[in-house]
């Protein structure tokens, strides 16, 4: 009896205040539908950080004739057979190196060949020219500061380059949308909830003679404010639902059809439909749940209880 | 049933104390008139019965409860004990008049059962048998005020305030509507009633309290409406 009750209140209330309904909606949808993408783009990120700080190294180049010749890095010429031990050697002992791989100025050559095929550029270049090095890989990828500052600068060393660098770029990059998502959500989210407060304004000001009686009957005040809440909650389920709507849709015209970025870039490891299932739940309790809390923050101020 | 210990009540931003060490009691199933011309305190003096206010000072019993001791949520249990009649009827416009009657039942969470069985005596009681599928606007005054009195009374208070119940009215229906609050307090409920209606107080002939800028000036069992009011 008193479901039904309640629940003829709330058809009724929605039904009285259409447009602000839809505009509450439509508002918690946007909201929560950055609010998810921003989730998403932070766990992209992170499974590309852990793709890629897989692969790449510290790389300590190795000076070689022609560096002696040209440059001011390496005053005290080619690097000679013991400093490259001596450098092997210290590279083994650190506990935070994992590997390390020797690659001879042949290897570099083949690679740069294979990179750069036939251009002009490749052709000029000789075995000479590419230096030798040492690629490491280190245990915890932060800590390319400790290695770096342990071998530049020594003799027959021309450089230490941690390949992270250009990584984090694109990182900084992905952040910045993330944050500016975020931005815009919290925004989004300002808006939704002066949206709410006032729905819960004007429905406690066209429901003022009825919430009057039941106030002078003795109606408990949860049962008096229940229908507002559940009002604001079930158009802010609405919106949850049609933010998961769009947050599948998303992925699905952005990865894989459409846009199709898991075609066209083949070098990134895309999040799957797992992660953004996984979102679903978040967003629809925080819809469901944002809402009712700001109708019960404004039914303190707008309704007698 | 009602105790007032010395009460005063003043509102925020007013000089004068809307009520003044008012101090008095009423005992189960009396029928009380309260009088006094506007801005006596009859208005204060209900709204503190139904804990719509507190006193500034003093006490405040009513069902021997202290109101100013009853936390809050207690207050929807409290009034579920009183039942309240306004001049303005207070009816939902867009629902019958049983529907009306029964709404005061719904919001409190009775059994349907036991509202189907409720609303038909309690219209018959107060005259409107026959008339329960009729919305609030087809009714006369009369009709509409017996409307909100069986609303009042479904729940079967203790206490029945009415705050100038025929104020709307004319004589001859202002009369009916009192024969149907004397007989609900011949049931044993206790009848508080404020009103201006002289020829109803010298008629009924009940106790009467007067009140005149917010002090008791007068409280005579069987009493009239005054003198020069």
């Amino acid at each position: 009896m008193r479901a039904q009750f309640v629940l003829s209140e709330i058809g009724v209330g929605l039904r009285r205040n259409l447009t602000m309904t839809f505009a509450v909606i439509v508002s918690v949808a946007l909201s929560l539908a950055l609010f998810g993408g921003a989730l998403l783009m932070r766990e992209q990120v992170s499974t590309m950080k852990d793709y890629w700080y897989d692969k790449v190294n510290v790389s300590i180049y190795l000076c070689n004739k022609a560096d002696a010749a040209t440059a001011g890095k390496c005053p005290k010429g080619a690097v000679t057979g013991q400093q490259k031990e001596q450098i092997q050697a210290d590279l083994e002992k650190m506990d935070i190196v994992e590997t390390v791989h020797y690659e001879t100025s042949d290897e570099a050559y083949k690679h740069y060949k294979e990179q750069y095929g036939d251009t002009a550029l490749a052709s000029v270049v000789t075995p000479d020219q590419m230096p030798s090095s040492f690629r490491v890989k280190l245990k915890d990828p932060e800590k390319y500061q400790v290695v770096a500052t342990a071998f530049a600068g020594r003799d027959g060393v021309e450089s230490v380059q941690d390949q992270r660098n250009i990584l984090q770029n694109l990182f900084d990059l992905m952040n910045g949308m993330n944050i500016a998502a975020l931005g815009v959500m919290g925004l989004m989210l300002v808006i939704a909830l002066m949206l709410i407060v006032n729905t819960v304004r004007v429905s406690a000001f066209s429901r003022r003679r009825e919430t009057g009686i039941m106030r002078l009957v003795g109606a408990s005040s949860f049962y008096i404010q229940m229908p507002f809440i559940m009002e604001a909650a079930f158009a802010g389920l609405l919106g949850g639902g049609v933010a998961c709507v769009l947050l599948l849709v998303g992925r699905y015209f952005l990865i894989d059809h459409g846009i199709a970025l898991a075609d066209k870039v083949q070098l990134i490891q895309f999040i799957g439909w797992d992660a953004v299932f996984a979102k679903l739940p978040l967003v629809i309790a925080i819809g469901l749940l944002m809402p009712a809390l700001a109708a019960l923050v404004a039914l303190r101020k707008y309704l007698k209880v | 049933m009602i105790r007032f210990d010395n009460v005063s009540k003043s509102y925020p931003k007013q000089n004068r104390p809307a009520l003044r060490d008012v101090s008095l009691e009423v005992e189960k199933g009396e029928f009380v008139f309260l009088v006094g011309s506007s801005g006596s305190g009859k208005s204060t003096f209900l709204r503190l019965l139904l804990r719509e206010e507190r006193a500034s000072q003093g006490q405040v019993h009513v069902l021997g409860k202290d109101l100013a001791r009853l936390s809050n949520w207690k207050v929807p249990h409290m009034r579920r004990q009183l039942g309240t009649v306004f001049q303005d009827f207070r009816l939902l416009p867009n629902k019958t008049v049983a529907q009306n009657v029964a709404f005061a039942q719904e919001v409190i969470g009775k059994p349907r059962g036991e509202i189907r069985k409720a609303v038909p005596q309690v219209l018959d009681l107060v005259g409107l048998g026959g008339k329960e599928d009729r919305m609030p606007g087809e009714l006369s005054g009369g009709e509409q005020q017996r409307v909100a009195i069986a609303r009042a009374f479904v729940n079967r208070p203790m206490l029945l305030i009415a705050d100038e119940p025929t104020g709307n009215l004319d004589p001859q229906t202002s009369v009916g509507i009192m024969k149907l609050l004397d007989r609900i307090n011949r049931t044993g409920t206790t009848v508080v009633m404020a009103t201006h209606d002289q020829n109803i107080v010298d008629q009924m002939r009940k106790r009467v309290i007067e009140l005149e800028k917010g002090r008791l000036v007068r409280d005579q069992a069987r009493g009239v409406y005054g003198y020069q009011h």
